[in-house]
C-alpha cells in the first residue's frame, strides 16, 4: 500500500549518524536525508531506505546490526537521540516505528558506547563480552540424554515466574549502553537470579555469582551506581530487583568463602 | 580481602559505611536541634555529651574509619566507572538517573571538604576567625554563643547552608542506593526506600539548614 493510499503523508527526516570505518579508525557524524518515509516504516526499514539511496550514490551504506526484526533476537542496537532503542517503553529498535517521529525531525544515531563493546563499524559493536559472561557464569550442569519426566523436579509457580521474568533478557546490551558506568549488572543479575531461583541452578550458585562478578571486571564492564537507567532502557523491562538478587547472592557466596573459587569445570 | 577486591564487595563497604554515617547524621541533627532551646539547651547537651568520653571517642574512631573507607572506595569505583565508559554520547538523555545520582562523587567531595572545615571550625577551632569558646553563666562551655557568633557571618553561614544542600543531594540518591547494594531491596521495597530516603534527606536539609538560616535572620542571638 502506498503512503497516499494509506492516508498518511510521507516525511523527510534528517539523520545524523555516527560513521566509523573500522575498530581503530576515527569516527565522525555524517548527516543524511531520509526521504519519503511513511509512518508505517519501522526504524530499520527507514535505515534500509537510506542505505538504498547511499548505495545508488556509490557511497558506503550505514552498517547496523539486525536479525529477526521481530523484537526477540536482541541483535538490533543503536542509540537514538541519546536513548538505546529509541526510548519507546519495552520496544527494540526494530519495533520502533516512524509514526513516533514527525516530518522534519532530526535524529541522532550512535552505536552502543562502552569500553566492553568496541565499535566494529558505524553502528555495529562487538557484544562478545556478553557471551563471555555467559561462558563464565550463565550455565548449569545437568545430565544430557533422555527427556526427563514432566514435573519430575517440582518448581513453585512463583519461582518459575520469577525465573521467566529474568530469562526474558534478549542480551541486546541496551542496559550496558544506557549505563553511565558501562556496567552489565542488569544482564549479569538477570542470569544469576534466573538460575538462583530454580532447583537446577543450586549446585553452582555461589561459584556462579563469584564467576559473574569476576568476568564482568575482566571484560571491562563498570560498577553499578544504582542509576536504574538499565531498567528504563531495557526493551524487555528487566527489573533492577535482579541486581539486588545478584548482590544478595554475592554476599552469600562471600560468607560461604566461594568468591575467587574456580567454578566446577564443565566436562 | 575478597571484600575489597570485588565490585559488589567494595560497594557493600560503601553502603555499610554510608549507613553508619547516615545514623551519625541523625544523632548529630537531634543534638543540634537543642540550639533552639537556647544556651541552656545546647550547652547542657554539649557538656553532657563530652562527659561520655568512651562514646565520644568510639564515635570518632568509627566515623573516621567509615569516612576514610567510604571516600577511598568511592574514588576507586568512580575512576573505574569513568574508564569503563570512556566515550560519551553526543546526545544523551537520562530516563531515570537524576542530578543527584549522577553527581554523587561531587556532592560527596563537597561534603568531605565541609567535614574537614567543620571539624577545623568548631572542634579544633583553628580556622582564621576570632572564634572563642567561653563559658556560660553556669560555668559550662558556651557552645551556644560560639555557634551564634560564628554563623551570623554571611560567608560562614552561607557555607553551612550550601554544605547541607550537598548533603541532601548526596543522600537523595544514597539512602535508597545503599539498601539496593546490600541486597535488601525488591521491586516493592525499592520505591519505598526511595521515598523515605528523600524524606530523610529533606529533614536533614531543613533541620540542619534551619540553624544557620535562623541565625543569619537574627532570630537566634
Amino acid at each position: 500500500m502506498s503512503a497516499q493510499a494509506s492516508g498518511h503523508g510521507t516525511m523527510n527526516i534528517k539523520l545524523i549518524v555516527w560513521r566509523q570505518a573500522g575498530p581503530d579508525k576515527p569516527g565522525n557524524f555524517e548527516t543524511y536525508e531520509a526521504k519519503g518515509i511513511t509512518p508505517h516504516h519501522s526504524f530499520l526499514e527507514m535505515l534500509d531506505v537510506v542505505n538504498e539511496d547511499l548505495i545508488k550514490q556509490g557511497k558506503d551504506p550505514i552498517t547496523f546490526d539486525h536479525d529477526c526484526r521481530e523484537g526477540i533476537c536482541g541483535t538490533c542496537s543503536a542509540v537514538v537521540n541519546g536513548v538505546p532503542h529509541g526510548g519507546q517503553k519495552r520496544t527494540t529498535l526494530c519495533q520502533l516505528h516512524m509514526r513516533k517521529f514527525k516530518d522534519g525531525d532530526s535524529i541522532y544515531l550512535e552505536p552502543w558506547r562502552a569500553r566492553a563493546f568496541p565499535i566494529i563499524r558505524d553502528l555495529m559493536v562487538d557484544r562478545g563480552a556478553l557471551d563471555r559472561l555467559i561462558q563464565a557464569a550463565g550455565w548449569i550442569s545437568c545430565h544430557t540424554g533422555g527427556v526427563p519426566d514432566g514435573n519430575s523436579t517440582p518448581i513453585a509457580k512463583r519461582d518459575a515466574d520469577y525465573a521467566m521474568d529474568a530469562a526474558e533478557c534478549i542480551g541486546c546490551g541496551a542496559c550496558v549502553a544506557a549505563c553511565p558506568n558501562g556496567a552489565a549488572m542488569l544482564f549479569g543479575g538477570a542470569k544469576v537470579a534466573q538460575y538462583a531461583a530454580l532447583p537446577q541452578g543450586q549446585v553452582e550458585a555461589p561459584e556462579r555469582v563469584a564467576a559473574m562478578i569476576q568476568a564482568m571486571a575482566e571484560n571491562g564492564f563498570g560498577n553499578c551506581s544504582n542509576h536504574y537507567e538499565c531498567q528504563a532502557a531495557c526493551p524487555k523491562g528487566i527489573d533492577v530487583k535482579f541486581i539486588t538478587r545478584l548482590n544478595r547472592e554475592f554476599y552469600k557466596a562471600l560468607v560461604l568463602d566461594k568468591v575467587g573459587a574456580t567454578p566446577p569445570k564443565k566436562s | 580481602m575478597r571484600l575489597f577486591s570485588t565490585s559488589i564487595g567494595r560497594k557493600g563497604v560503601m553502603a555499610v559505611t554510608g549507613l553508619l554515617m547516615v545514623l551519625f547524621v541523625v544523632g548529630h541533627l537531634l543534638g543540634n536541634l537543642t540550639v533552639f532551646k537556647g544556651p541552656d539547651g545546647i550547652n547542657a547537651y554539649a557538656e553532657g555529651l563530652h562527659k561520655l568520653v568512651p562514646v565520644v571517642w568510639g564515635t570518632r574512631i568509627v566515623m573516621g574509619s567509615a569516612l576514610i573507607l567510604h571516600v577511598y572506595m568511592s574514588i576507586q569505583i568512580t575512576l573505574e566507572n569513568w574508564a569503563a565508559n570512556p566515550k560519551k554520547y553526543a546526545v544523551s538523555r537520562s530516563l531515570r538517573a537524576t542530578f543527584s545520582s549522577k553527581n554523587m562523587i561531587w556532592t560527596g567531595a563537597a561534603i568531605g571538604a565541609f567535614v574537614i572545615y567543620h571539624l577545623a571550625h568548631f572542634t579544633f577551632r583553628v580556622t582564621p576567625s576570632d572564634l572563642m569558646l567561653g563559658t556560660d553563666t553556669m560555668g559550662r562551655p558556651d557552645v551556644y554563643q560560639m555557634v551564634v557568633d560564628s554563623l551570623s557571618g554571611a560567608v560562614i553561614g552561607g557555607v553551612y547552608l550550601v554544605a547541607m544542600v550537598a548533603l541532601c543531594l548526596h543522600l537523595w540518591h544514597g539512602i535508597q542506593s545503599l539498601f539496593q547494594t546490600l541486597g535488601l531491596s525488591n521491586a516493592k521495597l525499592l520505591p519505598e526506600y526511595g521515598l523515605w530516603g528523600k524524606v530523610l534527606s529533606g529533614i536533614f536539609l531543613v533541620g540542619f539548614g534551619a540553624i544557620p538560616a535562623v541565625i543569619l535572620a537574627g532570630i537566634l542571638k
